[in-house]
């Protein structure tokens, strides 16, 4: 059943399906006729019912069918033709015909999805329902629409999901390459543990069961993947945190915060770090949850400080997509001038988690009350500044680049705000016992590694040690003897995309993710990738701390968590081909992105949502090289209709360009105020391109280096 | 008294006498035909009236609905033509049985034939194929029932499915007259005397529960390796270096563990053990102890070890209805000669042998050919053969043989079942492998309610063998003392599996002889393997020394709808990929 190459069909075969071809036809053409027409006499029906046999595929005609019975109900009960028999009739001939239709093609969506319409009708019995999947689960045991059905058919014959546990074991027991069955195994257990039914409590001990029986099954066959997706599926289920968790935010936990109020500060006082420009007037406050959630508004984030009270607050998401649902929200604190109290402790006190409302998607509330307080001060202004300084230009070039003082490195106000996770629960019994599991697997596949070359062995290892370093992380008190193995992932995912090139794209996302994880684990790691940004060629002292991510191949942006209070940040000279994440850096305002492998405009998406973001330098990437991106439809787009309607493209129109072929940048740069962009050594960067640019974008200064006039 | 030897060919393995008959198509060699009425061929040599010569073109058609009558009839009886007649491939009545071993007695001298003409009549005299016959009986239980038995006396004997005898069975249409049924289990006795399921496919590999994760990963690779090799995929072709290698040098190679740890502790040297045990002794059947050289008389070879294994591998799986690799016919044995035979009858085919120059029944009727097959228990005087003075054949050594008879099974709830004893596993200087055959009542052998046990071990000699065959008899059975017949181990304490009580035992020594060819041709013994290959091989060696121009079985189509008890499923294998 599977496993077979397609063959090119024969002279005789095709000749065969020609001739079938020819034969359905009319059928087909007298059919429709029938349906336009809103025929349903019997005759129409047989007609139908033949169509079907012969194409179990014709959606239309199962559509019909269903209009036809619906048709006939409805009218025989002003007739004298009500008494259930009858009904009952109707509705056996249509399981007869779906049974027809399946016996010619057990595959066939729409026969299956008729079955399931006349059953629900409930004028049927459903007693034959079982053996009748017995045949056809015996043809191939794999068949998701039988396994599909069966699910629907125990839930309706109220089927005890022991009962039907016990039929996934003994179908996995015959051939545990059974992806469905696995399947069906884990949607059964799911709701046994749910509901936390006798003998499936407590889920540790049920897991653990499991993770057994799995074990048998890629133990005996470690290349078939069908137990491999089980395994992932119970991975999932044992370090998974059910409630939503506030992971980090900024302004940091117990941090002060120094702005001015006219954009320059005297920074050679103050750690750039925490240094603020609130020529705004406000003061960003970003929450990262452990996952994407919504809810997050002012009834359920309480914002207290001198100047705001959490009504006044509108959350916004920082999500690229419409769902209203993302994993950092964004507010803005006043700090409107006539109430500024210069140079004094203004304490903002923010808490989450204290009411139900910020659910995950999967429908869990963040349940833990969290707390987080900063202090901000407010710097008077200093007018023999001029405003000048703030627009220099900034240049990436290395002579720029300075290590960190170590001073500062000591006084680093960066907080890691894992302590936000922190609490009491994690301490648990639950959590040793997801540790010692984790341990065990980990012990168990590198047993396995040892004895069998996998792929799929030691993608797992890779991520079951991540998983071992996320949950001792979470408890503290084993700090001490805390082992991290991001060495042995990184090699891991070295080795895989060696062994495994069709997929290496995957597996250098893994790794750029662990890297950037490695490299923001503690704050020595991350502070030796911080540089001053020292321009030497002019004399103002620009205080930017600029974090360099260069050279590192990594194709995805992650660990943003750890990265929320950057500013400057230099990801040139990578093979990153997203940016995703990145939406939720909003200090940032100076980003370089060249040499790397971005290929549209949309790519760069979630740069929209960065409104302090004034240098950007996009050159020597692919942008304009792919005439197809296979992103398209997931992105906002006009042809998704999401955006577009209010764009005024006639505006721009400048001669000899038709604006509509730079819609994408449109999109991407419309709304962003940017002073300096690099956008040269793109296939997109011809001259016309800039001057739509430039016309895009006034607040440009230098263009490619240039400074405009 | 003179010898009275008989012309059936049922003195030649099954296969043979079909493959004789259906090879003359014409009478043209002066063969004879024996047939009566179309259903057994036997040769009565006191009714040679009955003989007639042969033509083809006289066959008479009307002996087909006859057997296809026959062959529709459903619980088909098991047929029981003289069972002498079927020699040493026979099933028999327990009674019968015993007598036939008991009866193999020196042949009287010869007597004085009298001078035909210028052709010289020499008396052939028999020899003694079984020894050392050691029949005990703790209970008359048995007995009563002796015409309900069917003892099989070169047990014990079954089929793989993707056995070269299965396929000529399906070739000539002989599998029509039979019905087989699965072994249910194979099983291996580990060094602790428990009996371990032998894990002989992925999903039974998957179902242990005694194998380690890691050994779990290494069989099923290893089995993988074999595979691969068998699909003759040039990149994972096993070196030939390594073809040539013992068996078991190879196993260990394959064996060790990849990385440098040491397998020092006991632990790892029963693991070790314990899987060579599996693919050795169990798997690819191996008789000898391959692991000690010295006594070792037939190492496996890399080549042939894997050709077992693939055997065994392309044997699961082949009929959808056959649970496991081995099959057994319903019926006994003795089912395959009589099928063959039917099959040849049908055909059209002679029964033929012919003696050097000529035979004398013991009738008196003198028949002529010029080639004879004799049965291994002849021996033909040496006036006649200056070059082998005493026998035709040679002695290949021996095969002891048990047959036990108990009421309950080895493992509850299993009904037929294969157990392998590897060598040492009984006792520290067992040498070959004892192989013991359950069958229960399903398979026609046996009164329900009872189980037939076959045990076979190769040996040097009768004590070696009786050694072997009493230590695995001791080890399944609780072997009542005498005088207490009902006192079986109901006092063992209640963890420790009750063994079955032995009811009746037959336990006896072979001879093996090999197959030889000259101008009087003999055909072997059965030997000591588990099933029909080498036997089959033999034969076919024979046949075409005899008729070098002629095809062995000819295919064979059928006119007719075949309700065949062997239901070959095309995408079996397949469907677990």
């Amino acid at each position: 059943m599977h496993g077979r190459p397609r063959k090119a069909p024969t002279p005789q075969e095709e000749k065969a399906l020609a001739l079938k071809a020819s034969k359905l036809r009319p059928l087909q053409s007298q059919f429709l006729q029938f349906h336009h027409n809103k025929t349903y006499t019997k005759e129409a029906l047989e007609v139908c019912a033949k169509l079907l046999e012969a194409n179990p595929e014709y959606l239309t005609a199962w559509n019909y069918r269903k209009i036809a019975v619906e048709h006939i109900l409805s009218h025989s009960e002003t007739e004298t033709e009500t008494d259930p028999e009858s009904i009952k009739s109707i509705f056996s001939e249509e399981l007869r015909i779906t049974e027809r239709a399946l016996a010619s093609n057990y595959k066939s969506y729409g026969a299956w999805y008729h079955r399931k319409w006349v059953l629900r009708k409930g004028h049927s019995s459903i007693d034959r329902e079982l053996q009748l999947l017995e045949v056809f689960l015996k043809k191939d045991t794999r068949n998701f629409h039988a396994w599909n059905y069966r699910r629907f058919v125990a839930a309706l014959k109220n089927r005890s999901d022991e009962e039907e546990l016990q039929f996934t074991t003994d179908m996995i027991s015959d051939n545990f390459s059974n992806y469905s069955a696995w399947h069906s195994r884990s949607v059964l257990l799911s709701q046994l543990l749910e509901k936390k039914v006798q003998g499936y409590f407590p889920k540790e001990k049920v897991l653990t069961e499991e993770y057994n029986l799995v074990h048998q099954a890629l133990f005996t066959d470690p290349d078939d993947q069908s137990g491999w997706f089980y395994h992932l599926w119970l991975l999932d289920q044992t370090v998974k945190v059910e409630s939503p968790l506030l992971v980090s935010t900024w302004p940091p936990h117990g941090s002060s915060i120094n702005v001015s109020v006219n954009g320059c500060l005297d920074k050679s006082a103050l750690s750039p770090m925490t240094s603020f420009d609130l020529s705004t007037g406000t003061i960003p406050v970003i929450l990262y949850f452990s996952e994407a959630v919504e809810g997050v508004n002012s009834s359920t984030i309480n914002v207290e400080s001198i100047y705001d009270t959490s009504q006044d607050l509108i959350w916004t998401p920082l999500s690229t997509n419409n769902s209203g649902r993302a994993q950092a929200w964004l507010t803005h604190l006043n700090f409107l001038e006539e109430k500024i109290h210069f140079l004094q402790a203004n304490s903002v006190k923010v808490s989450a988690g204290h009411s139900q409302g910020i659910t995950s998607l999967n429908g869990f509330h963040c349940t833990h009350p969290t707390e987080f307080e900063f202090t901000v001060y407010v710097q008077p202004p200093t007018p023999q500044h001029a405003d000048l300084q703030c627009l220099e230009m900034i240049s990436w070039g290395d002579e720029n680049f300075h290590i960190c003082e170590t001073h500062l490195k000591e006084s680093s106000p960066i907080k890691f705000s894992d302590q936000l996770e922190n609490n009491e629960d994690n301490k648990s019994t639950a959590y040793k016992c997801k540790a010692e599991t984790i341990a065990n697997e980990i012990a168990l596949f590198r047993e396995l590694l040892s004895e069998a070359n996998c792929k799929i062995g030691k993608l797992t290892l890779a991520r079951l040690l991540m998983a071992h370093d996320v949950i001792t992380s979470y408890n503290k008190s084993s700090d001490t003897n805390k082992s991290v193995h991001f060495e042995e992932v990184l090699d891991l995912y070295c080795n895989l995309m060696n062994s495994d090139p069709p997929h290496s794209q995957f597996y250098k996302d893994e790794y750029s993710l662990v890297l950037l994880q490695q490299l923001t684990s503690n704050p020595e790691s991350l502070l030796r990738h911080c540089y001053h940004y020292r321009d030497s060629s002019s004399s103002s002292i620009h205080g930017y701390i600029c974090l360099r991510l260069c050279n590192l191949s990594i194709s995805r942006i992650g660990s943003i968590k750890q990265l929320l209070w950057i500013q400057m940040l230099d990801l040139s000279h990578n093979q990153l081909h997203s940016i995703e994440g990145l939406e939720a850096m909003q200090l940032l305002s100076c980003l370089n992105l060249s040499h790397n492998q971005i290929g549209t405009f949309f790519a760069l998406e979630p740069l929209k949502l960065l409104k302090s973001l004034k240098v950007l330098n996009i050159s020597y990437n692919e942008i304009g090289a792919h005439s197809v991106d296979t992103r398209r439809y997931l992105c906002s787009s006009p042809l998704s209709h999401t955006v577009g309607s209010d764009w005024s493209f006639s505006e721009f129109a400048i001669d000899g360009v038709d604006v509509k072929t730079y819609w994408e940048a449109f999109f991407i740069f419309k709304d962003l105020k940017l002073t300096q962009l690099d956008i040269i050594a793109n296939v997109v960067a011809e001259e016309k391109f800039k001057v739509f640019l430039l016309k895009l974008m006034p607040t440009l200064k230098w263009i490619d280096d240039v400074e405009l006039q | 008294m003179p010898v009275r030897i008989s012309l059936s060919p049922f003195t030649l393995p099954a296969t043979t006498l079909a493959a004789t008959a259906t090879s003359l198509p014409s009478p043209h060699r002066g063969s004879l035909s024996l047939f009566r009425n179309g259903r057994y061929p036997v040769v009565p040599a006191h009714r040679p009236n009955q003989l007639r010569p042969h033509h083809s073109r006289h066959w008479p058609p009307r002996i087909h609905p006859r057997l296809r009558r026959l062959r529709c009839r459903k619980n088909r009886p098991p047929s029981r033509p003289q069972p002498l007649l079927r020699a040493h491939f026979s099933s028999l009545p327990l009674q019968d049985l015993a007598a036939f071993l008991q009866s193999q007695s020196p042949s009287p001298p010869p007597s004085s034939a009298p001078s035909d003409g210028n052709l010289t009549a020499v008396e052939l005299t028999t020899r003694h194929m079984y020894s050392d016959v050691e029949i005990t009986s703790h209970s008359p239980e048995p007995l009563e029932h002796s015409r309900q038995f069917n003892l099989d006396l070169a047990g014990p004997r079954v089929l793989f499915c993707a056995d070269s005898a299965v396929d000529l069975m399906l070739k000539s249409g002989t599998s029509q007259y039979m019905e087989f049924k699965s072994v249910d289990a194979s099983f291996v006795c580990g060094g602790d005397g428990k009996l371990a399921t032998v894990p002989d496919s992925r999903s039974a590999i998957f179902k242990d529960t005694s194998l380690g994760l890691a050994e779990k990963t290494r069989l099923s690779s290893f089995f993988k390796l074999v595979e691969g090799h068998l699909k003759s995929d040039d990149e994972r072709k096993i070196s030939a270096e390594d073809l040539e290698s013992p068996f078991i040098a190879f196993l260990s190679k394959m064996w060790l563990p990849p990385k440098d740890t040491m397998i020092d502790d006991v632990v790892g040297h029963w693991t070790m053990y314990l899987h060579d045990g599996i693919i050795l002794y169990a798997i690819a059947m191996a008789d000898y102890d391959q692991s000690d050289t010295d006594v070792c008389k037939d190492v496996l070879k890399t080549r042939d070890g894997i050709n077992r294994l693939a055997l065994y591998h392309s044997s699961v799986g082949r009929f959808s209805n056959a649970l496991g690799a081995l099959i057994y016919p319903i019926y006994g044995q003795g089912e395959l000669p009589q099928g063959f035979c039917r099959r040849a009858a049908v055909k059209g085919c002679l029964y033929f042998s012919g003696s050097y120059k000529g035979v004398k029944v013991a009738s008196g009727q003198e028949l002529f050919s010029h080639q004879m097959v004799l049965g291994p228990s002849f021996i033909v005087p040496s006036p006649l053969f200056k070059s082998s003075p005493d026998s035709l054949q040679d002695v290949r050594g021996k095969v002891a043989r048990g047959i036990c008879i108990t009421k309950t099974s080895v493992k509850p709830g299993v009904s037929n079942c294969l157990v392998i004893y590897p060598p040492k596993s009984l006792y520290p200087e067992q040498v070959t492998s004892v192989r013991v055959l359950q069958t229960g009542s399903s398979l026609a052998g046996c009164p329900s309610g009872m189980f037939v046990f076959y045990l076979s071990a190769l040996c040097d000699d009768a004590n070696q063998g009786k050694k072997s065959l009493h230590a695995a008899v001791n080890a399944i059975f609780s072997v009542p003392i005498s005088g207490t017949p009902d006192h079986g181990s109901t006092d063992e304490s209640e963890n420790t599996q009750v063994k079955p009580t032995l009811l009746w035992s037959a336990l006896y020594i072979q001879e093996m002889t090999t197959c030889s060819f000259e101008s009087i041709s003999s055909t072997p013994m059965p030997d000591g393997s588990l099933n029909y290959n080498d036997i089959l091989d033999a034969t076919k060696e024979l046949f075409h020394k005899m008729f070098p121009d002629e095809e062995f079985f000819p295919e064979t189509t059928f006119s007719e709808p075949e309700d065949g008890e062997l239901d070959e499923s095309p995408n079996g294998e397949s469907l677990d990929s």
